[in-house]
């Protein structure tokens, strides 16, 4: 090959670089290791991680079970190792499950329209607003204080440079749900749109309806965010918001420390030429076959350049892909049978501890820690193998002496029993 | 003639809401062993919904199957070569997925207490330091979820940066030759797009530059080598400029596979610059996704870069969230995190010198396939290539589609912009002289096609499961879920 292109040496490939921008030293990488001394080196940092009997964190990352079709079906390599489907002809697999994806989370969110992914929840939400903005010509943003914490600080970052007004309104103390005065107190004639999570940061279930009502009064648009994907199973879907942002995570994505996984964002039908996003369409090839193809593409920035509607290039289409899967096996009847034992087994440990909020609640829920701290409880359960509840001062210095705990259909009664009993019940 | 493929039959496949029959399931769950709740009971009618109208009902066999002939009819990196140009669709070695799904890695939790995820961590610190040496940096942030990700990121710091000398200043230059997503960036970070157009070496225009750079423009965005294949041989001198006038360089390293072990950005005025791990660092582009675009910054971006940081303390790992100057959040938790596992164990099997090999062979696997096709096609512009090379033909999506028939996935077609016909061919270190050799064949006998018959050429493909697809449709009237039976 070197003789074909004229060279001796590989070296020569590169000799037309002027000298400063050569780099003349090693990088300081050890020689190249063989597969089982790369196995042997993640075996052993995965067991410096605890690896517990039963883990009771949610706060946007749940503990499900991932059925074994998952992972069969995204290690084939036709999946696993193609590119974005910008040739139809020869992308139809990947096209077809994304159709499907698209349908599926229009049936479970009662939403018109999906697009094919995005990076995860944290990152639709930032682009829901700028949506919200875009349609309304507005910039004010009211967020509920009950939208996951890091999700509001992504929309912080993400808004920043944009003519954006960013206000919080409060949670009912009791109930655990928004407040509506402080929410009608945030609303205003600028108002884009009203940001609510529905089971929210505390698993408490919003009443969605009336928040509608209200932001609908005032001309804006209701954004409807969900972290635990699961609960659309049981609960109302949120039919009367107008653009939705979520998370798939509970939908067979494993946990990984906090990624990969993906978002979700839907809307109204007329809304479309302003979601961001790849969107998969229905068409028909030459021979009059269905065929799917990448479509409404002068949204998006390749053609659009600094007029998109998004900097996003990418979907996560794998992991949508997992979340398909997971879908399809579950199906109508698995998925409310799914919700209605993580239900079951939330309220079987919710109910035998001091709840912080009376409101209801899917498969979380806060818990006062009184008289001992969340500290002193979390260690003691460490020492069962079990990993506690998040301590909530971190992100509500008012709530201190409280955990978010988490059940969800892999938590076995045993381990239940061993957290009320470490919380003294 | 056709050598790599010949036609067997491909299964036919309804969606999953055609086949589904009321009552058929997929799943099983252990039974409840607690006592079971009514939902009605405890949350309220009015948040308890009905059935989900027209769900999939099918087997675990209806299941399988479907996404297997699904999957059938996708082209993959396993079944051939993958030449999109800028994409760098290269082999992605089994034993990262392996790895990735190792049981202490795939199953902790974001929240767990650091002292419990010190594995993790220091995996972090490990894929950390090797970035910073190969981009010659000097801190990274492993968080962005993508390279348009990591691009967002990079022109945030460069105006936190700004911002704190006292002026954000209004504009970014981006060259016409740029991805879509660099001036979208831009916009987005609340920065005015000046388009600079390249000179006719397809390069950077350093005398134009040199004019436009002042006290109002931020920075400049430079892919490099840029998206002809082309390394930008004068980003220093270009670098200088812009540090002259206290503006900033930002490298959009999607074509760092040409770089890796030859050539680091920040030993030459290079300020940022984002990385594509699912590109030269192996990890599966999964049909669009997931991805992930670390950012390598100078020292001087560091109180800036995205929260939480990683900190070595005496007991070990943590989080630093004490850090008053960040920009913030770019997304929850720490990053892609199993996509950054794959790429840490991409790295470790290649090691320093093997890293330096693969960007050597993508390179001369360029040039070879520039030198057999030469003779056939137009090079629009004659500057060396580095791992890709660019090609022009009026025809080019007709030819791209001709390719399938012969068995390749397409060049990447009518890009870059600034190249009338653009085919955008990069091969990667991955393909052997065989398939290479079978490539540039094809092509070759394509060139004959258009002008011997050029209706077979303009009508491809013709092999497919899928004849030609109409998108004008598609876009006319979408239809974008199934609407029932």
């Amino acid at each position: 090959m070197l003789d074909t292109v004229g060279i001796p040496a590989l070296e020569d490939l590169y000799a037309h670089l002027p000298e400063s921008v050569r780099f003349a030293g090693s990088l300081n990488i050890a020689p190249g290791k063989s597969e089982y001394e790369i196995i042997d080196y993640f075996r052993a940092r995965g067991s410096e991680n605890i690896t517990a009997r039963a883990n009771f964190l949610g706060a946007g990352v749940y503990h499900h079970y991932r059925p074994v079709l998952v992972d069969t079906v995204v290690s084939r390599g036709e999946f696993l190792t193609s590119y974005t489907p910008y040739q139809a002809e020869i992308s139809q697999g990947t096209l077809t499950a994304i159709f499907e994806f698209q349908t599926m989370i229009c049936q479970l969110t009662g939403m018109d329209v999906a697009n094919a992914s995005m990076y995860d929840g944290s990152t639709a939400v930032p682009e829901a607003a700028m949506m919200a903005m875009r349609i309304t010509g507005r910039n004010g943003i009211a967020v509920a204080r009950t939208v996951h914490p890091e999700y509001r600080e992504v929309l912080g970052t993400y808004t920043r440079h944009q003519p954006t007004s960013i206000s919080e309104f409060a949670y009912d103390e009791q109930s655990g749900q928004v407040d509506l005065e402080s929410l009608d107190r945030a609303l205003n004639e600028n108002t884009a749109a009203v940001i609510i999570q529905s089971p929210n940061f505390f698993g408490v279930v919003e009443d969605t309806k009336q928040i509608a009502d209200i932001v609908h009064a005032k001309g804006a648009l209701l954004v409807f965010v969900f972290s635990e994907a699961v609960s659309l199973g049981l609960l109302e879907p949120p039919r009367d918001a107008d653009i939705v942002a979520g998370e798939l995570q509970s939908f067979a994505i494993a946990p990984s420390y906090g990624g990969p996984f993906a978002g979700v964002l839907a809307s109204k039908e007329q809304y479309v030429r302003q979601l961001p996003g790849r969107l998969v369409g229905e068409t028909k090839d030459a021979n009059g076959n269905r065929a799917f193809c990448l479509t409404l593409a002068t949204r998006e920035q390749h053609i659009r350049r600094e007029k998109a509607t998004s900097n996003i290039c990418t979907n996560q289409a794998l992991i949508a892909l997992m979340a398909t899967v997971f879908m399809a096996v579950y199906g109508k009847q698995g998925l409310r049978e799914l919700a209605e034992q993580n239900l079951a087994k939330s309220h079987y440990l919710g109910e035998r501890l001091w709840r912080r909020f009376n409101g209801p609640y899917f498969n979380e829920f806060v818990a006062v820690t009184t008289p001992r701290s969340a500290e002193e409880i979390n260690s003691l359960l460490q020492g069962l193998q079990i990993v506690g509840g998040l301590p909530l001062h971190r992100f509500y210095p008012e709530l201190g002496n409280s955990v978010l705990l988490c059940c969800t259909e892999t938590s076995r009664r045993a381990d239940m029993d061993a957290v009320a009993e470490a919380f003294g019940a | 003639m056709i050598k790599k493929v010949r036609q067997h039959p491909s299964q036919n496949e309804a969606l999953l809401f055609e086949t589904s029959s009321p009552g058929k399931v997929g799943y099983q769950l252990p039974a409840l062993d607690v006592p079971g709740v009514d939902p009605v009971d405890v949350l309220g009618a009015q948040h308890v919904r009905a059935e989900i109208e027209n769900f999939p009902e099918v087997s675990e066999v209806d299941v399988m199957r479907h996404f297997t002939r699904l999957s059938t009819w996708n082209y993959a990196i396993d079944l051939g070569l993958y030449p999109l140009g800028s994409c760098t669709m290269k082999y992605n070695p089994r034993v990262n997925e392996a790895v990735a799904r190792t049981e202490g890695l795939m199953w902790i939790h974001p929240y767990q207490p650091e002292a419990l995820a010190q594995g993790a961590l220091a995996i972090l610190a490990e894929l950390e330091r090797v970035l910073i040496d190969i981009t010659g940096m000097d801190a990274v942030t492993l968080q962005p979820a993508a390279g348009a990700h990591g691009e967002l990121t990079g022109i945030l710091l460069v105006r936190a940066l700004l911002e704190a000398r006292g002026n954000p200043r209004r504009k970014v230059i981006v060259p016409d030759s740029a991805h879509g997503t660099n001036p979208s960036t831009v916009h987005t970070a609340g920065y005015e797009v000046v388009n600079v157009a390249s000179n006719h070496h397809g390069m950077l225009d350093v005398a134009a530059l040199e004019g436009m750079v002042d006290e109002d423009v931020a920075a400049i965005m430079i892919t490099n080598p840029n998206t002809l294949g082309v390394f930008e041989e004068n980003i220093a001198r270009v670098a200088e400029i812009f540090h002259a006038k206290g503006a900033l360089v930002y490298m959009d390293g999607a074509n760092m596979n040409a770089l890796a072990g030859i050539s680091r950005p920040g030993d030459y005025g290079v300020d940022l610059m984002h990385l594509n791990l699912h590109k030269t660092f192996s990890t599966p582009h999964g049909g669009g996704g997931p991805g992930s675009g670390p950012v390598a910054v100078k020292e001087q971006f560091e109180p800036f870069l995205p929260l939480p940081r990683l900190r070595r303390a005496t007991a070990g790992w943590s989080w630093d969230y004490d850090r008053p100057k960040s920009i913030g959040r770019v997304r929850a938790f720490y990053g892609n995190f199993g996509v950054l596992v794959r790429a840490l164990a991409y790295i470790m099997a290649h090691g320093g010198e093997g890293l330096k090999r693969a960007t050597q062979d993508a390179l001369l696997n360029a040039n070879y396939l520039r030198k057999l096709l030469e003779p056939h096609y137009k090079i629009p512009y004659d500057a060396p290539s580095m791992h890709e090379c660019v090609f022009s033909n009026p025809s080019t999506g007709a030819i791209a589609k001709r390719l399938i028939d012969y068995g390749f996935h397409p060049y990447t077609v009518s890009f870059p912009l600034i190249v009338h016909g653009a085919m955008m061919i990069e091969p990667t270190e991955t393909e052997s002289k065989q398939e290479l050799d079978l490539f540039a064949e094809a092509l070759i006998s394509i060139a004959k096609e258009c002008d011997e018959n050029p209706d077979l050429v303009l009508k491809a493909p013709h092999s497919t499961r899928t004849a030609k697809v109409d998108e004008v449709a598609a876009a006319r009237k979408p239809i974008l879920k199934w609407r029932g039976p």
